[in-house]
């Protein structure tokens, strides 16, 4: 499914935006398709048993204190089917998560983390705006976890990658393969990956990408990424006789 | 703080242990019920082992040599030291392990950052990883807290739904690899932890006077929190003991303080492309807490991530003059300085950006003569007399005011 915007009538309102979070509305069959994919999620049951309202969630959680967000909001709306503030939630609240997972202190059972990474996933499968601005920026980081098979990289101490961290990380980058070099363990003389990984085990992993759809997931969030992903681990696996 | 130890002994020996509603109670009892029902391979302990108590009172084994090591994305590309760390420590105990080529990470550091997975994907990196390790006969060991705690869910996940344990064998079969998974997922600071006594016999630095204050990694003891190490003598049993129980065994000072609980402010995508919230969130809400409640010498923590945050920023928060400018160590790395271990040859510790150096010369350790060795290694590599250094390097064979006799590095690596 593709998250269209609501008719041009709907958004001719002339004494109401009618937009959230900055994005054009949907229809509201829209929402509730998007509820329903969330609730068809095999966790959903085991994440959700009510709410006591104790606010417990409220007080581990770390995002909570920094922005407008609340996981026991999440649990509530997904309790009561909300779909309008489930979709509101989904182009805003849940890139907010720090997936900590300290929510899990509910007395109730519940986790209203993993309803988050449900409704993330189900935002990226259907492209929805927040999704895509939540990964700009982040796609050289998916490239490289299905790429190959480890997701940061020493090259990525670059050094101006980050300048927040101080002068030592660019004694990092300075340094980074006479460094390396320096290892002890055989297995991390690598720069472009954490440890050196099989050629063998590249061609599961993609193996593993393809056959269980979460390749397919980058196509709808950032097609050009996808594209050049696709190319690579099918070129790979012709080399290995693999077909799909 | 004062947390009432005695009177949570009482009500635990008068109530018995606590059930965990919200994950399985045994999940070793249901994994050897699925292997009987032929659902999947559970791949056994097979060495000597010890015996701990986790959070609800179950009893976990911690397999103590013959390991595979499931190494840390983040650890081996930005904080080596604590990779090498743990090796080192293996290694000095005489304990075997392998060390693979053909392990990826769990990739669960990308999952709780983008969702650009699913469980089905998750589960099968995450059981292709242990099928490479049942191929060896050697037993995974996690060294990454959030591997160790997604690795947990996943394994609820794969016997909680028949329908994704056959989407996993499906995959597996393709890949020509059986369902698999380890009679018990460990953590490498489990296995510290479990082993801390035979680890403080081997000290050599007095470490009596570092005070040390501990940050419990989320994904350790937050998902699937059953599964976690507690004990009644580390906080009455009502935190994790892992970390806490070495650093004691050493001999330092653990300082408590109040923010203990909350996360280190990580967030997965956020030290990524939103550190303004992680910078604010380890520096306000625990660095500068444990400076003001406990002042401590060092900060120690288990995880990946909390070594990053935690270490890396403080220099922002330097700038505009918070009370930061605390050393941030991993458990490994602590313990392997403890044991006469090298500050940069082993421990890496120019990979970081908190000043540590205090901290050393606390411990009595010549962090200037560490240094120049350590830059006598490097220009052994620009000269082109070695291509690598290895673990005999580590242990400084090579220098010419070693004492004849000295231990070396033992052959471990298979």
């Amino acid at each position: 499914m593709s998250v269209t915007a609501a008719s041009p009538a709907q958004n001719d309102a002339h004494y109401k935006a009618w937009d959230v979070a900055g994005y054009p509305d949907v229809p509201t069959d829209t929402k509730v398709q998007l509820f329903d994919q969330i609730k068809g999620d095999i966790r959903f049951a085991d994440y959700l048993h009510g709410c006591y309202e104790c606010g417990i969630c409220v007080a581990a959680c770390p995002s909570a204190k920094f922005y407008d967000f609340s996981p026991r909001r999440i649990a509530q709306a997904a309790a009561r089917e909300d779909v309008d503030l489930i979709y509101q939630q989904m182009q805003e609240d849940i890139w907010e998560c720090s997936q900590c997972f300290s929510c899990l202190r509910c007395p109730r059972g519940n986790n209203p983390g993993g309803i988050v990474t449900i409704m993330r996933e189900v935002a990226v499968r259907n492209g929805m705006a927040s999704a895509k601005e939540a990964l700009v920026g982040y796609s050289r980081i998916i490239y490289k976890i299905m790429s190959t098979g480890t997701q940061v990289s020493p090259d990525m101490l670059g050094r101006d990658s980050f300048p927040d961290w101080g002068p030592e990380t660019a004694d990092v980058a300075d340094n980074l393969d006479l460094w390396r070099r320096a290892l002890p363990p055989e297995t991390m003389h690598t720069t472009s990956t954490g440890w050196s990984v099989a050629e063998s085990t590249l061609v599961e992993l993609y193996l593993i990408w393809m056959e269980t759809g979460a390749l397919d997931m980058i196509a709808e969030v950032d097609r050009g990424l996808h594209t050049i992903l696709l190319e690579l681990m099918e070129e790979r696996l012709e080399e290995e006789g693999i077909e799909l | 703080m004062t947390i009432p130890v005695e009177a949570l002994r009482r009500a635990k020996s008068a109530e018995g242990p606590v059930t965990d509603r919200r994950s399985l109670e045994d999940p070793r009892a249901e994994l050897l019920e699925l292997e009987r029902q032929g659902e999947l391979i559970v791949q056994k302990i097979d060495r000597e082992a010890v015996t701990v108590s986790t959070k609800y009172g179950r009893e976990k084994r911690i397999q103590k040599s013959h390991l595979w090591h499931h190494k840390s994305c983040g650890q081996c590309g930005h904080i080596p030291g604590y990779s090498t760390s743990i090796f080192w420590l293996m290694r000095k105990l005489g304990y075997d392990y392998h060390d693979p080529h053909d392990q990826t990470s769990c990739t669960a550091w990308n999952y709780y950052a983008s969702a650009t997975s699913n469980p089905a994907a998750q589960a099968a990196v995450a059981v292709r990883n242990f099928a490479a390790a049942y191929e060896t006969g050697y037993f995974p060991l996690i060294h990454c807290g959030t591997s160790y705690g997604h690795y947990k869910d996943v394994r609820e996940e794969l016997i909680r739904y028949p329908e994704l344990r056959a989407q996993v064998r499906a995959v597996m079969a393709k890949l020509g690899k059986p369902l698999v998974l380890p009679e018990e997922i460990v953590h490498y600071s489990e296995w510290i932890h479990a082993l801390r006594g035979e680890i403080a016999a081997h000290r050599v630095r007095d470490v009596s006077g570092i005070v040390v204050s501990v940050h419990p990694a989320c994904h350790y003891h937050k998902i699937v929190p059953g599964d976690a190490i507690y004990d009644p003598d580390f906080y009455g049993g009502q935190r994790t003991a892992v970390v806490t129980g070495l650093a004691e065994a050493l001999g330092s000072t653990v300082a408590d303080y109040s923010t203990w609980f909350d996360c280190c402010g990580f967030g997965f995508r956020h030290i990524l492309v939103q550190r303004d919230f992680s910078r604010s969130f380890a520096t306000l809400r625990k660095i500068e807490v444990m400076k003001e409640e406990a002042n401590p010498d060092v900060v120690l923590t288990h995880d990946t991530g909390c070594v990053t945050t935690l270490d890396k920023s403080q220099f922002a928060a330097k700038a505009h003059g918070r009370n930061v400018g605390l050393p941030v160590l991993s458990d490994a790395q602590f313990a392997a300085l403890a044991l006469g271990a090298h500050p940069y040859r082993v421990c890496q510790l120019h990979w970081h950006s908190a000043d540590y150096r205090p901290l050393l010369e606390k411990m009595g350790i010549d962090w200037e003569q560490a240094w120049a060795e350590f830059q006598g290694d490097l220009r052994r590599l620009e000269s082109g007399e070695k291509r690598y250094l290895d673990w005999d390097d580590a242990e400084g064979v090579h220098d010419k005011n070693r004492p004849p006799g000295s231990p070396t590095g033992d052959e471990h690596d298979s």
